[in-house]
């Protein structure tokens, strides 16, 4: 039954329609840094309800040679916050003659998206890549810009299923190391994009709404070697500058029902 | 004293304290859900049924291999859709029902008496039993092929599809169905219909389960298609003896063993 429009006086009120400017997406992200390299990994559905809207919209995005975003939650924001924020990367560029430090991306990411604390963009971003140091780095943002940098971080429909994956696998959560041993700080390259594989096609197992592709994000910092990479299938060299940073992106197939 | 009587069918007893309890902002629990592809189809001289094996629980998938294609007697089976217990159970109990319908009456049962009974017991309860079915079978009469509701409406057409994955499943049966179709031309167009909700409905998925009804015989293909195989791992994940910790230890012993003497004989059996 339709309300009436009539209040009790008589008089006729304003009626306000609701309308959600707001939609969900799926789909999952996550980032692991390692001592001298990020790995910045996403899967490619991209889905509304139980509906596929395409099996290939990209998630994860190169900022700079070393510097890479990953963005999950509604794709409409996503897209935007990305042209955004390399408008702003562009206009450094041009302002310094160089590119942004990653530290430095990470602090305007957070004022970008606190600028839109009333109305956000429902994202959670993930910025991975190489700090002026030379070392690996993750940082992880809420949709409101508090962000943190951390050694690895899950984000999206399957952060449940993957992140306590990660903080025993990488963290050794619950894991008590053999007498007169310690846990590794920093894991080697190989280990962890077998990690990242591992998580995205047990993501894809048990999360209706993951799947179909997998594109993984390698940076590598200044003067180390790409040969462990040399094992992986389908690795494309996205790097376009020279004796900087290299970054590499590896294409996988993840399971499509 | 109250009574230890409980009488036949659902207990509503909870019914007022969960309304209660829900006005207070605290969710009932959620059953789990078969957001299915399921689907029948006529064809020259039998029925075709066919199904997807997830079960989900939300967003997760909570069976990667169930089973939607129950039994009601030998030559009628019904698939189902919705809430998995309840698809369960009421298939389960018209199976029973249908069972001793056929000792009493002495004659193999008709489609379209599964079909009342089901369609009876679900307008019933007011679609608060949640299962949405797909009925088909061979009985004296020919073949049948009847789509149940939640609440109890009922159709019957010479192909169908339910669940969420209808729509992807239907759009193949649009596209290719015609009358008449032999066997194996059904059998295809079932597995292209499943096939099309596992890949573009989320709520469907993994392997294909069809049924094939002809008047001398039912044949359940379990898994006839399987094109969602899990990859290889690229890691093992055992972990060392002493990767857990333990804050203290205590070992019982569980068998327990006790001495009996005897205090005077004569008790000792018979074994002459």
């Amino acid at each position: 039954m339709e309300h009436s429009f009539a209040s009790p006086s008589g008089h006729p009120q304003p009626h306000q329609r609701h309308f959600n400017p707001y939609s969900e997406n799926g789909g999952t992200i996550l980032a692991i840094a390692g001592a001298n390299f990020s790995v910045i990994a996403g899967d490619t559905r991209q889905s509304e309800g139980y509906s596929i809207q395409t099996r290939y919209a990209p998630k994860v995005f190169r900022l700079t040679d070393k510097a890479v975003l990953a963005t999950n939650g509604f794709a409409a924001d996503g897209n935007m916050f990305v042209k955004k924020v390399r408008q702003r990367l562009e206009w450094y560029r041009h302002a310094h003659s160089k590119d942004m430090p990653i530290r430095a991306i990470a602090r305007l990411i957070q004022t970008m998206l606190y600028a839109r604390r009333f109305f956000p963009y429902y994202v959670y971003n993930i910025l991975g890549g190489i700090e002026e140091d030379g070392s690996g780095a993750v940082y992880s943002f809420d949709p409101v810009g508090s962000y943190e940098r951390e050694a690895c971080r899950a984000a999206g429909a399957a952060q449940s299923l993957v992140q306590p994956f990660l903080d025993n696998q990488i963290y050794f959560k619950n894991q008590t190391p053999a007498h007169g041993t310690s846990h590794p700080a920093h894991l080697p390259l190989d280990h962890v994009l077998e990690l990242v594989i591992d998580s995205f096609t047990s993501a894809t197992e048990r999360h209706i709404e993951v799947g179909d592709g997998l594109e993984i994000y390698v940076v590598l910092a200044k003067g180390s070697t790409p040969q462990v990479l040399d094992r992986w299938q389908g690795v494309t060299e996205m790097t376009t500058t020279q004796d900087g940073e290299r970054m590499f992106v590896i294409r996988r197939n993840l399971k499509r029902d | 004293m109250t009574s230890v009587f409980s009488p036949p069918g659902f207990n509503f007893s909870n019914q007022s304290r969960n309304d209660f309890i829900a006005e207070k902002g605290i969710p009932m629990p959620k059953a789990t859900s078969t957001g299915t592809t399921i689907v029948g189809c006529l064809f020259a001289d039998g029925i075709v049924l066919g199904a997807d094996t997830r079960a989900t629980e939300g967003d997760i998938v909570a069976d990667k291999n169930c089973e939607k294609i129950h039994y009601i007697t030998e030559s009628i089976r019904c698939c189902g859709a919705g809430t998995a217990a309840d698809t369960e159970f009421t298939t389960a109990l018209i199976s029973s029902n249908m069972e001793l319908h056929a000792l009493s009456t002495g004659r193999k049962p008709r489609v379209v008496t599964a079909m009342t009974m089901l369609k009876q017991m679900l307008f019933r309860h007011h679609g608060n039993i949640g299962a949405a079915l797909v009925l088909g079978g061979v009985d004296a009469t020919g073949p049948h092929l009847f789509t149940v509701a939640p609440h109890g409406s009922t159709d019957k057409l010479p192909y169908v599809t339910m669940g969420s994955g209808s729509l992807a499943a239907m759009a193949v049966f649009e596209s290719s169905w015609k009358p008449n179709m032999s066997r194996d031309d059904a059998l295809q167009l079932v597995k292209d219909a499943i096939s099309a909700g596992i890949f573009n409905d989320l709520g469907s998925g993994s392997n294909v389960d069809a049924c094939i009804i002809t008047a001398s015989h039912t044949e359940m293909l379990r898994n006839v298609e399987m094109p969602n195989q899990r990859v290889e791992k690229e890691r093992q994940y055992r972990f060392a003896r002493g990767t857990t910790a333990w804050k203290s230890e205590e070992i019982r012993k569980l068998v327990v063993s006790e001495e009996v003497i005897l205090l005077a004989g004569g008790d000792e059996m018979d074994t002459t």
